[in-house]
């Protein structure tokens, strides 16, 4: 299979105040198995938007065309359906769950899309080998599974405990929606090393961005530029760091 | 395998919605004639061989009854309820009172084993068989009536070993008279109420529970609630006397098979602690609710008090309340002995239609008397939902101190949460605190669960449990469990 995930000519709105935006304008865009692809893009060109909807948030109307994720209609799937299939969306801001003990939904997620994976589920035991070998990894302190899932922790906290949840739901395609914003060096590091530590031939990501510096971490295989709903160039690794001298100017007329 | 677990295991393979407790069973029933006067009480009375004294008590209690009107104060709504039209006695056909397991009738047996009691385990398992791997604990006695009559209890020698009194309460009028004649009615009054009052004068069964000075209940006692029979009313009665430094925790669950029609259910419960005594009650409540369209469910119409006789004596209520098509309760604290502490720790939950309005009362009598009030309302569905609660400080209650802390949950946009605290303080050094928030489920909260592959049950399941956590962990371990799987068992249906 040359495509994990195809995005054609999609296009998607939201309602404001009772009159649909469209955010999304005929995006295409191919991720191969594998692979490591960035979107960079200006505030507001879309790039949350589009990971929102592959995701299956519900705010979001897909007004036209599609998306096919390991040969299957992604839209037609339902938010949890999609995370079995095996996509994992890192949140650009984690939410809390009050009284939600870290470890207890870290086990029944696992558990939830093993079962649909027709994986056997993992006993507590089983599980917390594989979640102390995971936390260690991450330099995340046992103490943070026996938190409330991402109550009072820190910005770096909350985007470790992304990465340890991805790394314990074992996805074909993770996006990562500005999993690098608010972390200082050390943290970018460590989550960094929590993403390439993934990278395999049946792993791919799908990393939003503003910073060159996470991409320089990962080694991404391609580079889409999203401007105004559109991707409007892709190509190597060379063109995050024209970005990161030239800054999107020269793209923002390319998609006028 | 030990009650709890099995029951565990019961409500954990409930796969889809609705009440999987609804069954009926057939069984050979004696029952009175439907209506209620001065013969409907000397049957009853005539029934179960009382004593004079108690027949008096009840026929007291009756001519009160008879000259008071149902309470109408509460944020509940019903047709009125015609008191004629209900039997106000029914029994299993057999000799009431069973001497051994043996005698009781297999049918039932076989109900109590489908709701997840066996008793004739729980009689074999006495010497209590730990299965490797699995933690050592007590064995639970349990006491289970069935309409009007209790059928069966277990464990009772061990119980009696240690001078433990646990039997049916009409037992209890038999063989411990001086004992039942003290304390019935001590705390509440056989005229408190229009529902009490109902209770004293038809009331058929329940538990007794005496501990004896200094000892420590070796078990857990529990009390399994079942109304099986149409048109029937389920009027219970519980008493619960701890002496001086003795102490038990007692659990109490109840289930209704599914009907059109509403049933009521107006059951009495007190409880005595004397000098440093401790009572534990946990009630896991899930009569039958109604359907999705709030059609049929009981009504559940109960008062719960608990003296604080005693210098520092407790009682602590804890409730989960799923069920009911109405609920109106208020386990409460008279809080006499000084230092004596109360505590009242609530989960209600509504869904579809049902309505409740449930709270506690903690009435601060004695010097340094403490209270704690832990309240988590949830609303789903066209449910209405009240907390309704006092806090009362006496002029002699100096030092009391009071924390209130209620807690409302609301999923959709057609149900009610409510909060109605009193508080009437008439000690200048007593301390009063209150907290309440109301908060929904947010957008964010079920799409990051169904991202991480959660079901849109499940994920309001755990943010459920979450939101009740502080009420749960007051919950003994097995029940804890079925009270989680409850809670997200009732939800169903409540989002999407």
């Amino acid at each position: 299979m040359s495509e994990l995930l195809k995005i054609s000519g999609l296009h998607a709105s939201i309602d404001a105040d009772g009159i649909p935006k469209e955010i999304l304008r005929g995006v295409d865009l191919v991720v191969p198995p594998g692979e490591v692809h960035a979107i960079m893009g200006p505030n507001g060109c879309g790039k949350s938007t589009l990971s929102y909807v592959l995701a299956g948030r519900e705010e979001y109307d897909v007004t036209a065309g599609s998306v096919s994720f390991m040969g299957q209609d992604l839209l037609a799937m339902e938010p949890e359906e999609r995370a079995a299939a095996g996509l994992f969306l890192a949140f650009q801001a984690p939410v809390e769950l009050p009284g939600v003990n870290n470890a207890n939904f870290l086990r029944t997620a696992v558990n939830a899309v093993r079962r649909a994976r027709g994986e056997p589920e993992l006993d507590a035991v089983g599980f917390l080998k594989t979640v102390r070998a995971a936390t260690k990894n991450l330099s995340m302190s046992d103490d943070m599974l026996k938190r409330n899932v991402n109550v009072g922790f820190s910005g770096g906290e909350k985007k470790r405990n992304e990465v340890l949840q991805m790394t314990m739901l074992q996805p074909k395609l993770a996006i990562l929606d500005e999993t690098d914003s608010g972390l200082d060096v050390d943290a970018l590091r460590i989550v960094a090393e929590g993403v390439k530590n993934l990278r395999s031939p049946d792993f791919s990501a799908l990393v939003i961005t503003h910073h060159q510096r996470l991409l320089e971490y990962l080694g991404p295989d391609r580079i889409h530029v999203m401007v105004r709903g559109r991707i409007v160039r892709s190509g190597g690794p060379e063109l995050a760091k024209q970005i990161d001298v030239e800054g999107y100017a020269s793209f923002l007329t390319e998609a006028a | 395998m030990p009650a709890i677990t099995e029951t565990r295991e019961q409500v954990e393979k409930l796969g889809q919605s609705s009440y999987k407790w609804g069954f009926e069973t057939d069984i050979e029933m004696d029952v009175a004639p439907k209506g209620l006067n001065e013969d409907t009480i000397r049957l009853i009375s005539a029934r179960k061989e009382e004593p004079d004294w108690l027949l008096e008590w009840r026929l007291a209690a009756f001519r009160v009854w008879q000259t008071m009107t149902e309470p109408t104060w509460a944020k509940v709504t019903y047709p009125p309820i015609d008191y004629q039209d209900v039997h106000y006695y029914a029994a299993p056909r057999k000799k009431p009172g069973p001497k051994s397991l043996d005698e009781v009738d297999p049918e039932l047996l076989r109900t109590y084993e489908k709701l997840g009691i066996p008793l004739h385990e729980q009689a074999l398992l006495a010497g209590v068989e730990v299965p490797e791997g699995e933690e050592a604990r007590l064995p639970v006695a349990v006491d289970a009536v069935f309409d009007s009559v209790s059928v069966a209890t277990t464990f009772r020698k061990t119980l009696a070993e240690a001078g433990v009194i646990f039997c049916p309460i009409s037992e209890a009028v038999r063989d411990h008279p001086d004992l039942v004649r003290k304390y019935l009615g001590s705390v509440v009054p056989a005229g408190d109420n229009f529902y009490a009052a109902l209770n004293a004068a038809v009331f058929t069964d329940g538990s007794f529970v005496f501990i004896p000075k200094g000892v420590r209940c070796p078990m857990e006692l529990s009390t399994y609630f079942r109304i099986n029979a149409r048109n029937t009313g389920q009027f219970e009665r519980t008493l619960i006397v701890v002496e001086d430094g003795a102490s038990v925790s007692y659990l109490e669950g109840c289930t209704a098979p599914m009907r059109d029609e509403n049933q009521l259910h107006a059951a009495v419960v007190e409880l005595v602690a004397m000098e440093n005594a401790s009572i534990k009650y946990s009630t896991v409540q899930n009569w039958y609710p109604g359907d999705e369209n709030g059609l049929g469910g009981i009504y559940n119409f109960v008062t719960k008090r608990g003296a604080c006789r005693g210098a520092k004596s407790k009682i602590s209520w804890t409730q989960v309340e799923t069920g009911s098509a109405i609920t109106w309760k208020y386990p409460s604290c008279i809080l006499q002995g000084e230092g004596s502490v109360g505590e009242f720790y609530s989960v209600a939950v509504t869904n579809n239609y049902q309505q409740a309005d449930t709270g506690t009362k903690m009435i601060h009598i004695g010097k340094n008397t403490r209270s704690t009030i832990i309240a988590k309302t949830i609303s789903a569905g066209h449910s209405d939902s009240t907390y309704r609660g006092l806090v009362r400080m006496l002029p002699k209650a100096s030092n009391a101190r009071n924390f209130t802390q209620c807690d409302s949950l609301l999923i959709g946009d057609r149900c009610g949460a409510h909060t109605v605290p009193y508080i009437e303080n008439r000690n200048m050094s007593a301390r009063i605190e209150h907290e309440a928030t109301t908060s929904k489920i947010s957008e964010d909260q079920m799409f990051y669960c169904r991202q991480r592959g959660l079901s849109q049950e499940d994920a309001v399941g755990l943010i459920v449990n979450g939101f009740c956590k502080d009420v749960l962990k007051e919950l003994p371990m097995e029940f804890a469990v079925e009270a989680q799987k409850l809670l997200q068992i009732s939800l169903e249906g409540s989002v999407g």
